[in-house]
C-alpha cells in the first residue's frame, strides 16, 4: 500500500523520501522482539500465578479463574498507569506490553485520565474508548461473522 | 527594504532589549538550567489544566521581559505570538490576561522566527515602539493534542521527538541595547510527500534547507558570515539529512557552525528520542541561550531558522502528508561590535 501511494509522489518528492530513508534511525527489530519476548511472557508468568492463586485459595476452576485473573491484571495496570509508570515500561517493552490484557487496559485508563479536564462526561465519557473503541468494535464484529459462518455450517454443513 | 523575493533587511536596527524564559522540570534536567529564569518543578504548574499551564508560563515569559526592560506592559504595543494547541487559545487567553494588542500566529515550531520577523518589521516600519514576540509550548498539552494520552504505553520510534514544556519571548525595541535583528527571509510550504507524524525533522529538513538557501542568496552572504546557524527542532535525523542535503546544494556549511535548538536543551542521557520539539525549543534556545551569548560577546551574528511541521491531527488521520516551513532570521551585535 505504502509503495502505491509513493508512485503518486513527484519525482523529486520520492528521490528525497529515499535519501532521508537512509539517515532514518532504525528501531532494533532483534533488541525489540527480545524485550518484547521476555517482558510479555513475564507478564503471562504473572497471570499464570494469580489464576492458581484464586484456584487454589478460592472456589475457582481453570475456566471460571479468568475472569478475576483479567480483572486483577488490569487493576495492576491501572496502578502503574496512574502513577506514571506504565508509560516508561511500554517504551522498553514494545509489544512485549502492548499484545497482553494490561496494554489494552492501559489505552483505557490513560485516556480517561487524560480527558479528565473537559469533565466526566464530555471528557471521560466519550473518550475513554477513544484508542480501545476499535478493538472492541472490529473485536465484537468479527466474533459475530464467525459466529454466523459457525451456525450456518452447523445448521446446513451437518457440523 | 526588501531583497529578491522574500528576504527583509532591517536599517532602523529593531533590538532585542529583553527576554524571558520558562521551562518545566524536564528541561531543568537538561543542558540549559541556567539559561532559564524561571523553571518550574510542576508540570501543572498547580493549574487546572496543561493548557492553563502552558498560558501561565507564556504570560511569565512576558512578565520577565518587561521587568528586566523596565517597559510597562501599557507601552507594549502589540503581542506577536501564537501555540500549538486548538486555536491557539492558550496564546489567546495570556493575550487576554497581559491586555495587550494581541496579533495570532500559526507556524507551527516556526513561531518563533515568524513573529520575530513580523514584529522587526512593524518596529523596523516605525509601526511600533515596543512590542512582545514568543511562544509556549507544554509536553503533556501537545501530545495529547496531536499523538496519544500522555500515559499511553505505546512504543515510541527513536525518530520521535519530545515537546519542550516551555516558553521564550523576546522585547523588540525601536531602540535600546542588545542584539540587532538585521534580516529575515521567509519560507514557503515545503512538501515532499512525507506522512509519519513521528518523523518531524525527516519532513522538515527540506523546509529549512530551501530557506536557508533563499537567505544566503537574497542577502548575498556566505556561511561563513554567521557564527552559527541554528536550526528550530530538526532533532538529529532532520540535522543530519539537512546538512547533507545544504552539501549537496553546494552551500558548505561546516558542522560546528550547524546547531540545533533540539539538540541543545536536552543532555544526552535524557529519552527524548530524536531531540526536543514544540514551538518552545527555538523559543527557549534562542531567547535563553543564544540571545544571552551575543549579549556576553560569545557570539556576533546567527541565524535562526525555526521549523515548524504545518500537519493537523485531522490532516493526518486523512493520510494528508505533512507540510513544513521554515522562516530565517539574522541577529546581530550592534555595528559597534561586527
Amino acid at each position: 500500500m505504502a509503495d502505491k501511494k509513493k508512485k503518486n509522489l513527484p519525482p523529486d518528492a520520492q528521490k528525497y523520501q529515499a535519501f532521508q530513508q537512509k539517515r532514518e534511525t532504525k528501531r532494533n527489530i532483534f533488541t525489540n522482539c527480545v524485550k518484547a519476548f521476555f517482558v510479555g511472557g513475564l507478564i503471562c508468568v504473572i497471570g499464570q500465578t494469580i489464576a492458581t492463586f484464586y484456584i487454589h485459595f478460592f472456589d475457582f476452576t481453570e475456566k471460571t479463574a479468568n475472569n478475576p485473573t483479567v480483572a486483577t491484571l488490569i487493576f495492576i495496570t491501572m496502578l502503574l498507569t496512574g502513577f506514571g509508570v506504565y508509560d516508561h515500561i511500554g517504551q522498553f517493552a514494545g509489544a512485549g506490553t502492548a499484545v497482553p490484557v494490561t496494554g489494552f487496559g492501559n489505552s483505557v485508563i490513560s485516556s480517561a485520565i487524560e480527558h479528565r479536564t473537559e469533565g466526566l462526561i464530555l471528557g471521560v465519557g466519550t473518550n475513554i474508548f477513544k484508542l480501545a473503541g476499535p478493538v472492541i468494535v472490529y473485536g465484537v464484529f468479527s466474533a459475530f461473522v464467525i459466529a454466523l459462518i459457525k451456525t450456518i455450517l452447523m445448521q446446513w454443513g451437518g457440523l | 527594504m526588501l531583497l529578491g523575493q522574500r528576504t527583509w533587511l532591517f536599517h532602523n536596527q529593531p533590538v532585542i532589549i529583553a527576554t524571558g524564559t520558562v521551562g518545566g522540570p524536564f528541561e531543568a534536567q537538561g543542558n540549559l538550567k541556567n539559561d532559564f529564569d524561571i523553571l518550574h518543578d510542576d508540570m501543572w504548574l498547580k493549574q487546572k489544566s496543561f493548557e492553563k499551564a502552558q498560558q501561565l508560563m507564556l504570560e511569565e515569559a512576558c512578565q520577565i521581559a518587561l521587568k528586566k526592560g523596565q517597559v510597562q506592559k501599557e507601552q507594549i504595543n502589540f503581542l506577536l505570538s501564537g501555540d500549538l494547541i486548538n486555536q491557539i487559545t492558550p496564546t489567546t487567553f495570556a493575550a487576554k490576561t497581559l491586555e495587550i494588542p494581541y496579533f495570532g500566529l500559526f507556524n507551527a515550531c516556526a513561531i518563533t522566527t515568524e513573529s520575530l520577523a513580523l514584529s522587526a518589521f512593524i518596529i523596523n516600519a516605525n509601526g511600533a515602539d515596543y512590542i512582545l514576540s514568543g511562544t509556549a509550548s507544554h509536553n503533556a498539552a501537545t501530545e495529547r493534542q496531536f499523538r496519544y494520552p500522555t500515559e499511553y504505553g505505546g512504543q515510541k520510534p527513536p525518530t520521535a521527538q519530545w515537546t519542550v514544556t516551555g516558553a521564550g519571548c523576546g522585547l523588540i525595541a525601536k531602540e535600546g541595547i542588545g542584539p540587532v535583528v538585521t534580516s529575515a527571509t521567509i519560507g514557503k510550504v515545503v512538501d515532499k510527500g512525507m506522512t509519519d507524524p513521528f518523523n518531524m525533522g525527516g519532513a522538515m529538513a527540506p523546509a529549512a534547507v530551501d530557506t536557508i538557501i533563499a537567505h544566503l542568496k537574497e542577502r548575498n552572504v556566505d556561511p561563513s558570515y554567521y557564527d552559527l546557524i541554528i536550526t528550530g527542532d530538526l532533532g538529529q535525523i532532520g540535522r543530519e539529512i539537512s546538512l547533507d542535503l545544504l552539501q549537496k546544494k553546494g552551500i558548505n556549511i561546516h558542522e560546528e557552525q550547524y546547531v540545533d535548538c533540539g539538540l541543545t536543551i536536552y543532555k544526552k542521557e535524557q529519552p527524548v528520542h530524536s531531540g526536543a520539539s514544540g514551538t518552545a525549543s527555538s523559543a527557549v534556545a534562542t531567547y535563553g541561550h543564544f540571545v544571552k551569548l551575543l549579549n556576553k560577546g560569545e557570539l556576533n551574528r546567527i541565524l535562526v531558522v525555526a521549523t515548524g511541521a504545518l500537519h493537523s491531527p485531522l490532516s493526518v488521520q486523512q493520510k494528508d502528508s505533512i507540510p513544513c516551513i521554515a522562516h530565517a532570521v539574522s541577529i546581530e551585535m550592534g555595528s559597534d561590535s561586527s
